[in-house]
């Protein structure tokens, strides 16, 4: 598992954390019951403050994405599939979409945009 | 402005402390540190963090207001509070032609809970050779020599009087990490002082700013870093009304920056005519003092 912090972001530190963590989870790379480092363990090898920390798991755990267990520490939530399959779904057209305005800008007609995907669809 | 967090869990509380000298005044200052968090205590020199410093380890009398460590008035319980409180200094007073071993031993002798297997563990991890003399430690070494020697007796409070003064980079950013290290069980508190700001961007929870022997601001440096903001902008942007938003702003012929206290207020006001950025600290403590000195 990697988080990757940079200071030249305005996005605050806890945010880029919370956005990479649900990354994690979304892609599964990130399974159900798997155990999260603690805020503490995460705050010191990130060399940020432990309120940052603590404030990204705070919003992680409002939106479901994880749990926490006093004295255990926190876990990947278990996450409603239909749902899971959903945010998924949108992460895939929203990557779609940023092709299809691409391809705008260079210009490119709907079949050739078709053509150039299939090739790759196959390659990747 | 910002949360406080609540004084049931506070480890350090300080309430309305003040101290007068011939010419020079601590004011009305408050803040409080929870266990577990790292506290920085920043502010130009001569602001007063030395003396705010000295009252609560009871080195000088207070003139009025409630210092509270471990929920215990810091002087009906002074000696509960001393083998429970760590205290480093920025100058070296350890006996220079002396060995680390016997220093330590003599040290030692001064606490109740001195343990000797955590500081071996200590000179261990920071690699510190026993036998060598205090006079041919770096500085570096002897400031990791002073804090083995102030975590070895069961210390749930680490205060330190500008510990980074004087360390080159790589001797601080060791020392961050150590005391990262240390939060790590969730129990202890660290509060120092520092005028290095970059000490503070990293591993700060808290950041307490004092200036002119009062309380600048004292929160979650999260939260300073979020609500404030530096403003670039063109010359022309600024008239008296603009420029009442800002706690003070520098300008040259190519056009001004400033400090403004609500970021978000700052970027409806301006919209496309000025660029509003994340401050650092030392922005903060920079622009704020300049903002005093022009009235």
């Amino acid at each position: 598992m990697n988080i990757i912090i940079t200071n030249s972001s305005p996005e605050p530190i806890y945010q880029q954390i919370v956005t990479q963590l649900k990354n994690l989870i979304l892609r599964g790379e990130l399974t159900e019951e798997e155990a999260l480092p603690s805020i503490r363990t995460l705050a010191k090898e990130l060399q940020i403050s432990v309120i940052t920390t603590k404030r990204a798991y705070e919003e992680l755990e409002r939106d479901g994405y994880i749990e926490t267990v006093a004295g255990k520490g926190s876990f990947v939530a278990a996450q409603n599939k239909d749902l899971l399959r959903e945010k998924r779904l949108r992460i895939v057209e929203e990557k779609i979409a940023i092709a299809i305005a691409a391809a705008r800008v260079a210009g490119l007609k709907r079949e050739e945009l078709f053509e150039m995907f299939k090739l790759l669809y196959d390659e990747i | 402005m910002f949360n406080q967090p609540k004084a049931t869990d506070s480890i350090l509380e300080v309430n309305k402390l003040t101290k007068h000298f011939k010419d020079f005044s601590l004011k009305n200052i408050s803040f409080q540190l929870p266990r577990g968090y790292i506290m920085g205590f920043i502010g130009p020199n001569g602001a007063g963090k030395s003396t705010t410093i000295k009252l609560i380890m009871n080195l000088l009398p207070k003139d009025s207001g409630q210092i509270k460590v471990f929920g215990l008035d810091n002087l009906a319980h002074e000696l509960t509070i001393k083998n429970r409180t760590a205290f480093v200094f920025d100058e070296n007073h350890y006996y220079e032609e002396l060995s680390i071993r016997t220093m330590a031993s003599i040290v030692a002798s001064f606490y109740k809970h001195w343990e000797p297997q955590t500081f071996e563990k200590f000179l261990k991890d920071f690699e510190l050779k026993p036998k060598q003399k205090i006079k041919e430690l770096s500085k570096g070494m002897k400031m990791k020599f002073s804090l083995a020697i102030a975590l070895s007796h069961g210390a749930e409070l680490l205060i330190m009087d500008e510990p980074t003064a004087g360390l080159d980079p790589i001797a601080r950013s060791e020392f961050l990490e150590i005391l990262a290290a240390l939060i790590q069980d969730e129990q202890k508190s660290i509060f120092f002082s520092t005028h290095i700001t970059t000490d503070l961007d990293k591993i700060a929870d808290f950041v307490t700013f004092l200036h002119h022997g009062e309380i600048v601001l004292s929160a979650p440096k999260d939260d300073i870093l979020d609500k404030y903001g530096i403003v670039k902008g063109a010359n022309d942007v600024l008239d008296e009304e603009t420029k009442s938003q800002f706690v003070s702003i520098k300008t040259n012929q190519f056009g001004f920056e400033g400090l403004v206290r609500d970021k978000e207020r700052a970027l409806r006001y301006f919209k496309e005519r000025a660029i509003v950025e994340k401050p650092t600290l030392e922005d903060i403590m920079l622009y704020t003092v300049r903002g005093e000195q022009h009235g």
